[in-house]
């Protein structure tokens, strides 16, 4: 069995989430601070990738980032780079796609942050970042690390999206759910079980580790 | 050593405006909940901007919104006690209190004489979480005087904690106090909790200031209405000057001042526990229908009704030693009187 797609799921998903996770706490802190008419425009656009269909947002991403688009196009003249059709195009669908787990879960948990210890550290003097990031984002923790499990797993699981930027090209951009359906188009129901199982015992691995987690922390508490 | 501040804020239909200066004493912000006491605390740290005005301390503009000064509150220098003590509640009581040492090379050294002096050393590796009330307010207090602070800022600082509890750390924070040299703003809506800890009074009515004034002149010369009622009175009626003598209105009475009666007097007051049973030939004196007596910790008050009172009017409430009110042979009808220098009058 070639592992392939196992490690480009993984791969794609682990990067993903860290871009997520900078991008959506980044939106999750800005956004909290502006005039609620603001607020409420941009947290719908913000938030509508997770109700759009993943061919919508696929089919968005090739409109923006196609060899034949501006900006597709600008990539390849001046880095000789492709965007779409290589395993790290399927990057950009997930970050797409899991943003707004990210940046949802993160703004809930500043929103119940209590402001006065943001206060109480700057009138001891302390830069708005040190209280930002020693002690919002530790009092925050389990909020960002909630957002953080569910925007991996989205990206873990992508399939519409994914396919549509990255294609499917064995040992090339491969992943995990798009070798499913192509096994099963094909008709090799053995090798679509195969990963089937594989995936199933990744997410059950994978929520395991959670709960772990999170009753470790209530034990800490 | 003063602070001086002049600020006017909107919030909303809420209008702040707020005057006052402080020597290096306690001074009392005394207010009702809601009439803008922390959110004058708020604009001397700098955590909110003031619409206008300005704040200056120790002779540093802290705001000015003429010149357009408005210190982030970093560079303030101000020592903020929040009402729930906001401990960072992810580090120990050490760290906390070590990361408002500014000199980098002294923070050590700072944090273990603070320990000690606020004897934290039992808890100095716990979270705030694992903390009593009273050790929580001791650590707060230990991290706010390791930031150096020019003036210090309390609000309502036993308001987290249970009336037990409340009056040995008052004695405790009385002798922090005593230490620090500078100012001390103290926001309270409790006037015996100012009156056993402040030196003088600045009374906020609905967002806006009254003249600071000595703690004697407010529980024996309020000057305005709701002053007194914040100063603990609790009989107010409509009054209409008569030369030395007011007539009540609303009772029906006329009482004798001792001395003549500004114009433009509308209102009296007089604290409860100064009506008292009335001597045979006292002056003052009026008979009073009871209509309800309670039961207090120490004393009996007692809801009395003057006999010429008119429909609607406000009861008239007395306040006796339990004793005293057993003793008395007929308790249904009394005659109670108040003796002239016991009578506040208000002009609004």
């Amino acid at each position: 069995m070639d592992w392939y797609p196992l490690l480009n799921s993984l791969r794609i998903a682990a990067i993903s989430t860290g871009i997520v996770f900078f991008l959506g706490i980044a939106a999750a802190h800005w956004i909290a601070k502006l005039p609620r008419t603001v607020k409420g425009v941009l947290d719908v656009a913000l938030t509508l990738p997770l109700v759009l269909p993943p061919t919508v947002v696929g089919w968005l991403l090739l409109l923006l980032l196609g060899p034949k688009r501006p900006l597709g196009a600008w990539v390849q003249s001046v880095f000789g780079l492709r965007l779409v059709m290589t395993w790290q195009s399927a990057i950009f669908a997930t970050v797409v796609v899991s943003f707004p787990l990210m940046y949802r879960t993160a703004r809930g948990a500043f929103e119940s942050f209590d402001k006065n210890l943001a206060d109480a550290g700057r009138t001891l003097g302390r830069s708005n970042s040190w209280v930002f990031w020693r002690v919002q984002m530790p009092c925050c923790k389990q909020g960002i690390l909630a957002g953080m499990v569910l925007a991996f797993a989205r990206a873990l699981g992508e399939y519409g999206a994914t396919s549509m930027v990255a294609g499917y090209t064995p040992g090339r951009t491969a992943t995990i759910s798009t070798t499913v359906y192509q096994l099963w188009r094909t008709g090799d129901d053995a090798g679509a079980l195969g990963w089937v199982l594989v995936n199933i015992a990744l997410s059950a691995a994978f929520l395991l580790a959670i709960n772990l987690l999170e009753s470790r922390q209530r034990e800490r508490r | 050593m003063a602070l001086s501040v002049d600020i006017q804020k909107q919030l909303g239909s809420f209008c702040l405006q707020v005057r006052f200066e402080a020597g290096d004493e306690r001074l009392a912000l005394l207010g009702a909940s809601g009439c803008g006491k922390s959110v004058t605390l708020r604009c001397v740290a700098g955590i909110l901007t003031p619409d206008e005005g300005r704040v200056v301390l120790d002779g540093v503009t802290l705001f000015d919104s003429a010149a357009k000064i408005d210190l982030p509150p970093q560079r303030r220098k101000v020592g903020y006690l929040f009402q729930q003590y906001a401990l960072f509640p992810n580090m120990t009581v050490a760290q906390n209190i070590a990361a408002a040492v500014r000199d980098r090379s002294a923070r050590e050294e700072t944090v273990s004489r603070l320990v000690r002096r606020f004897r934290l050393e039992g808890v100095s590796r716990q979270k705030p979480g694992q903390l009593s009330g009273g050790q929580q307010q001791r650590a707060a207090l230990a991290r706010i005087l390791a930031s150096e602070p020019r003036t210090l800022l309390l609000d309502e600082p036993f308001s987290a904690l249970d009336s037990y509890l409340k009056y040995q750390l008052e004695l405790e924070l009385m002798e922090t106090l005593d230490q620090f040299s500078g100012t001390v703003l103290w926001v309270s809506h409790d006037r015996g909790e100012v009156f056993r800890s402040c030196q003088r009074v600045c009374v906020i009515d609905r967002g806006q200031s009254c003249p600071v004034q000595d703690l004697s002149q407010l529980f024996h010369n309020p000057g305005t209405e709701s002053a007194a009622r914040l100063s603990g009175c609790k009989n107010f009626a409509g009054a209409v000057p008569q030369g030395e003598r007011i007539f009540l209105p609303e009772w029906n009475l006329t009482l004798d001042w001792a001395r003549p009666v500004p114009e433009g007097i509308i209102r009296m007051g007089v604290r409860a526990h100064f009506v008292h049973i009335a001597e045979p030939g006292e002056q003052n004196a009026f008979p009073c229908q009871v209509t309800r007596v309670v039961e207090d910790v120490f004393n009996t008050v007692v809801i009395l009704r003057p006999e010429g009172a008119v429909p609607g009017a406000p009861p008239l409430r007395m306040e006796l030693d339990k004793m005293a009110w057993r003793a008395l042979p007929a308790r249904e009808r009394i005659t109670v009187s108040i003796e002239p220098r016991d009578i506040l009058l208000f002009e609004e």
